[in-house]
């Protein structure tokens, strides 16, 4: 799960990380509040959406006086940004932080992630603070320091010190280095996250050390145990098809293509969208279905799928294991009644219970497209699709 | 002698009086030899019980003691899975497997730091199991699909390994044994650990790999496969076709900061000479392929 920047801050501060202040604002008026509640003579106007980029996007400005506050968030608030991270629709925004001006005298970058090879959690640190790490990562490596930390012991002042040394801190400020990322280690670890990232963390003019951005994911298996963190989610962030899909309990994300797939398992899914775009195709979407497919759940799986208006074939490939194909098959049959099936339908099924599934199939009379194996059932989706249909929807820049 | 369990291996179920528990041990029991294989269950609270006939004992310790079982099965709920793992490690086991999904990656990280250096070898969480055909099974793939053959299996995912199975039979290769490692970031056995088994392995002429987007245990793999392996070996990596940043299903089959795409991992097996298909539905005949080549 992801949350938005001045909700990462608050949380930060909580594990003793400096971070500007700031205050969150809903409205142009709520934003000119703020800016006078804050003080001071500079504020930074800034974009909260879900997706990085924001600042060349347009989505993050310095206001100079009152009045660029009011003019800034009045551009801001509303619009739709694009940005690397959102794609050619963008993002509309809803949410402004306000956040009083900071002098930077240098950038750093500090990244915690969990590292799959040592099984162990890595923060990296770099003196190439706000620039994209992953070109940082292409180009000059070696300006990446990692520490891979010990779920036991924690981020011990020994490795913190040396991370802080080899990032280039300055001697002045090494001990407040020290104390952020630890902070920053224990802000990962107590909350469950997947991603920390402050980029950049700076030092001040007036010699701290603040993070200046803050980015947050979470582990979703581990919000059971963070209803605080939970009740952050932004529903207005999320691909409204996704969330439905979520409370049925069907893994789904939304594609650019326009034949629907819908699949028990993650595996065989991904499989299924790869052999689609082998043949010539593109899926519409990743579905899995999951182990205990219910009737319900795949007429609502078709459902969700049927009301994207570029769909022009659904792909069902099944391969039965302890799900039997005869239940599925009923489950298609019932789901492709109550909808109203308005495109070609190709089915293919696999293992237990085949024979029996693929009567059901062909006894409904519903004029279902069976398919012998994947290769057959993704051939058969391409062809009855046909070429996709010319965007209704406007498209990004 | 296939891979880390055959017919002699005795398995205790934790979690064996929950609903998954249940059904899936009775339809290990039934498989195969699986009447002699699953002679105990552990439930703290329901020790002295029993599930037809199969024992439950309140701690692993009591059940291996009492059976002589080296091998469990996990099938406990997410929030406490970790901490069972825990426990058999604890009372020394040769092999776990973890079917359970959803389990917080926090905790497997304090697991699989636990478990360094100890005996016990880990498989999953987020998997389907492992199964020497005809002999037996410990997890939840069905059984009759497969056949007793000199075919290694090892994948990150469940239905796409069923599907796998299948194109081998199509083909007429029977299995030597068959591992779902899971599709979980922070896992137990990986690829690589499995390829090494199955290259010391008598029973086990070529492998199969499935892989999936996210990390890059399969490029490892790969490699030691390039440097080590006495036995062909093809591939095949769903997600050609996944979004970066999108986790596809499985908590770890994700494309992060450009990394772990499908693309940059088959270039790699190729590059260290395995055979891969982006074709899903032709890993049967790619096997098939490289077993009739003369030498």
């Amino acid at each position: 799960m992801k949350i938005h920047e001045y909700q990462a801050k608050k949380i930060l501060r909580e594990f003793g990380v400096t971070t500007p202040q700031g205050i969150a604002c809903f409205s142009v008026e709520e934003a000119m509040d703020a800016a006078g509640k804050l003080g001071g003579g500079v504020w930074v106007v800034k974009a909260q959406i879900h997706a990085g980029g924001r600042g060349k996007g347009g989505g993050v400005k310095v206001a100079k006086s009152l009045d660029e506050v009011k003019q800034f968030a009045g551009k801001i608030l509303g619009m739709t940004l694009i940005t690397h991270q959102t794609g050619s629709q963008g993002q509309v925004v809803r949410r402004l932080l306000i956040e009083q001006g900071a002098e930077i005298r240098q950038e750093f970058y500090v990244g915690l992630v969990v590292d799959r090879g040592s099984r162990r959690v890595c923060l990296m640190a770099s003196s190439e603070g706000g620039m994209d790490i992953e070109e940082v990562a292409a180009r000059t490596p070696e300006k990446i320091h990692k520490i891979f930390i010990d779920p036991i012991t924690g981020l011990s002042a020994y490795d913190a010190d040396d991370i802080v040394r080899k990032a280039g801190f300055p001697e002045s400020v090494a001990e407040e280095a020290r104390t952020v990322l630890q902070g920053l280690y224990r802000t990962f670890d107590s909350t469950d996250a997947s991603l920390v990232e402050i980029n950049p963390l700076i030092l001040t003019a007036d010699d701290h050390v603040v993070a200046l951005d803050a980015k947050m994911n979470f582990d979703d298996n581990a919000l059971f145990r963070h209803p605080e963190i939970a009740a952050l989610r932004d529903l207005d962030e999320e691909d409204p098809a996704e969330i439905e899909a979520s409370q049925y309990d069907l893994s789904y994300i939304s594609l650019d293509g326009n034949i629907g797939c819908l699949v028990n398992g993650a595996g065989l899914a991904m499989a299924t969208m790869d052999i689609i775009k082998l043949y010539g195709g593109n899926p519409a979407n990743f579905l899995d279905v999951g182990g205990g497919a219910t009737t319900e759940k795949v007429t609502e799986a078709f459902k969700l799928m049927l009301r994207n208006p570029k769909l022009q074939a659904i792909l069902v490939n099944i391969f039965g294991g302890i799900m039997k194909c005869d239940v599925i098959a009923e489950g298609v049959v019932a789901a492709a009644r109550e909808v109203k099936l308005s495109v070609p339908l190709v089915v293919r099924l696999e293992g237990t219970n085949v024979d029996l599934g693929k009567r059901i199939l062909a006894e409904s009379g519903l004029p279902i497209i069976s398919a012998g194996n994947m290769a057959d059932a993704a051939q058969k989706a391409v062809k009855a699709a046909g070429p996709a249909k010319a965007s209704t929807t406007e498209g990004g820049i | 002698m296939a891979i880390l369990i055959n017919r002699n291996t005795r398995v205790m179920t934790q979690g064996i009086t929950g609903k998954t528990g249940q059904f899936h041990t009775r339809m290990c029991r039934d498989y195969a030899d699986g009447k002699n294989c699953f002679v105990a269950g552990v439930n703290p609270k329901k020790a002295g019980e029993d599930l037809e006939g199969i024992p439950v004992y309140a701690t692993v310790r009591e059940a291996k003691q009492a059976t002589g079982a080296t091998v469990s099965v996990i099938y406990v709920p997410p929030p406490f899975a970790a901490a069972a793992i825990d426990e058999a490690v604890d009372a020394e086991l040769d092999l776990v497997v973890c079917i359970t999904e959803g389990i917080p990656v926090r905790d497997m990280l304090r697991t699989c730091h636990k478990m360094r250096e100890r005996k016990t070898r880990l498989i999953g969480p987020n998997c389907p199991g492992i199964i020497t055909p005809d002999e037996i099974k410990i997890g939840i793939m069905p059984g009759y699909i497969h056949k007793k053959g000199r075919i290694g299996v090892v994948s990150r995912s469940g239905t796409l390994t069923y599907e796998a199975v299948a194109q081998l039979m199509e083909q007429g290769l029977g299995q030597s044994t068959c591992i779902g490692i899971g599709g979980d970031p922070v896992n137990g056995l990986k690829h690589l650990d499995v390829m090494k088994l199955f290259n010391d392995d008598d029973e086990t002429d070529a492998v199969l790999m499935v892989g999936e987007i996210g990390g890059s245990d399969e490029e490892d793999c790969a490699r030691w496969v390039r440097d080590n392996m006495k036995k062909p070996v093809v591939g095949f990596i769903a997600g050609v076709t996944a979004p970066p940043g999108r986790r596809m299903g499985h908590a770890g089959a994700v494309i992060s900061g450009g990394k772990g795409t499908a693309q940059e991992k088959l270039a790699v097996m190729e590059a260290c000479g395995i055979k891969t298909t982006h074709n899903p539905a032709e890993m049967g005949k790619l096997l098939k392929s490289v077993l009739l080549k003369p030498g």
